[in-house]
């Protein structure tokens, strides 16, 4: 039952997407508008930047772009369709198909991110598939949390400015994980270096989940 | 006077601390010298504050299993003692990291973490302060204080763990065991752990009681 719910939940959000391809083409945009600017900012050639100063401005450009791709996820929904869901679909339904539906979205952002990252900015990643290991758990990770931070942000009255405050925070060691994991795929260090980092952050995004399925019925109730 | 006996013991506890910690003689050695007793104050801090934030969340559970205004008065008036303690924690950290370590931030993992613990809960006042009706307010913060409570775990306990420190006890850095924290440095420690946590949970008590008297006295004007 709360299988179906979910499919469906996703088919209509994916749907929805299709029809109003302005929030996915914004979120394209934004990206490849934020990579550009770093490239100009920095103003250098290919293969110029550092190891480290490459990662973690990757990071934050995919911390920021989630966060205003995420954001959206509850703000958009009107008063009418949210009330109809209210009626007739689980909360844990929603949350669901929520979650997963952002995790989708970010993977396609997040490899269109990189892949545009790396042609304009030079590739210096040696271990290409563990770093797209990390790519995909930051993805979910990011969909994870910011999913149920969105939903508390779109309750308050000023949930823009909310929405970067209360996920900061939330966020944070999530970030230094996938840092610490990128960086070693990035000097291709062998795989079991990372298998640390690796299992906390199937840790945290399990924590996350289940709170998030816990909580959320009683954040939908409002 | 029988169900005050605790305050009487933290009051006791807390002399006990303040006279004896300062006054003992505490082991000699190199650079920490007299900053040793650092000990009675800075770590408790943090015992503190964790005990008194997880008071917050079980406050917070139990107004989503049952709301009233008295749990979510609680949970608030805890996570505000809670940052206190906090603060206070990374003020005397601080202060000791200046003689000891040389900087008063070394970006330590602990430190960072503890920051970010403070910002998660100046968060949560944010997100309080930005509803106006009561019941809604106290319903979305109280689901932010879980969930923001499980987002801290893994930060606090698991991720220092994971790197080097310059905290005892980390990255090859001797611990409490590992010197003479003899039973003179233990006989002060835990008496002062009970005294500050015990504290804290006077103020939240006494805070609260306000609050709610207040609320009261608003409804009937």
């Amino acid at each position: 039952m709360l299988f179906k719910e979910v499919i469906y939940l996703m088919q209509k959000d994916f749907l929805l997407e299709w029809r109003q391809k302005y929030a996915f083409n914004g979120m394209l945009l934004y990206v490849s508008s934020t990579v550009f600017v770093c490239y100009l900012s920095f103003g250098l050639r290919s293969n110029a930047l550092q190891v480290p100063v490459w990662n973690a401005l990757f990071w934050i450009i995919m911390l920021f772009t989630s966060v205003n791709a995420i954001a959206k996820s509850f703000m958009q929904e009107n008063r009418g369709r949210l009330l109809y869901f209210y009626s007739i679909v689980s909360p844990q339904g929603i949350i669901l198909a929520k979650i997963l539906y952002n995790a989708c979205l970010m993977l396609v952002l997040a490899l269109i991110c990189f892949v545009f990252y790396a042609f304009v900015l030079g590739n210096p990643v040696e271990d290409i598939p563990m770093f797209l290991l990390s790519i995909l758990l930051g993805a979910i990770g990011f969909a994870t949390s910011l999913t149920m931070i969105s939903g508390i942000a779109s309750k308050a009255a000023n949930s823009s400015t909310l929405m970067a405050v209360l996920s900061f925070p939330v966020i944070v060691p999530m970030l230094l994980m996938l840092i610490k994991m990128s960086k070693n795929a990035m000097d291709g260090l062998e795989r079991a270096a990372s298998l640390d980092e690796l299992l906390t952050l199937l840790a945290i995004n399990m924590i996350v989940v289940t709170v998030s399925y816990i909580l959320f019925p009683y954040l939908w109730r409002s | 006077m029988k169900k005050n006996w605790w305050k009487i013991l933290t009051v006791l506890l807390l002399v006990f601390t303040v006279a004896v910690g300062m006054l003992s003689d505490v082991p000699r050695l190199a650079i920490l010298n007299e900053t040793i007793r650092n000990l009675y104050f800075h770590v408790p801090m943090w015992f503190g504050m964790i005990l008194i934030l997880l008071v917050s969340v079980v406050y917070s559970i139990k107004y989503l299993r049952k709301p009233s205004i008295k749990n979510d008065i609680i949970a608030h008036e805890a996570a505000k003692v809670g940052i206190l303690f906090g603060v206070l924690g990374i003020v005397t950290g601080m202060e000791w990291a200046k003689f000891t370590w040389g900087e008063y931030w070394s970006n330590d993992p602990k430190q960072n973490g503890a920051a970010i613990g403070l910002l998660i809960y100046f968060a949560y006042l944010v997100l309080r302060s930005s509803f106006a009706e009561q019941q809604q307010r106290a319903r979305i913060s109280a689901v932010y204080n879980i969930f923001a409570f499980a987002a801290l775990i893994p930060l606090l306990f698991i991720l220092p763990r994971l790197t080097d420190s310059l905290h005892p006890g980390n990255g090859g850095n001797p611990g409490f065991n590992a010197y003479d924290l003899d039973s003179s440095l233990r006989l002060v420690f835990y008496p002062a752990v009970l005294g500050w946590t015990l504290l804290g949970i006077w103020i939240v008590n006494v805070k609260s009681r306000f609050e709610l008297l207040r609320q009261r006295l608003y409804e009937n004007v």
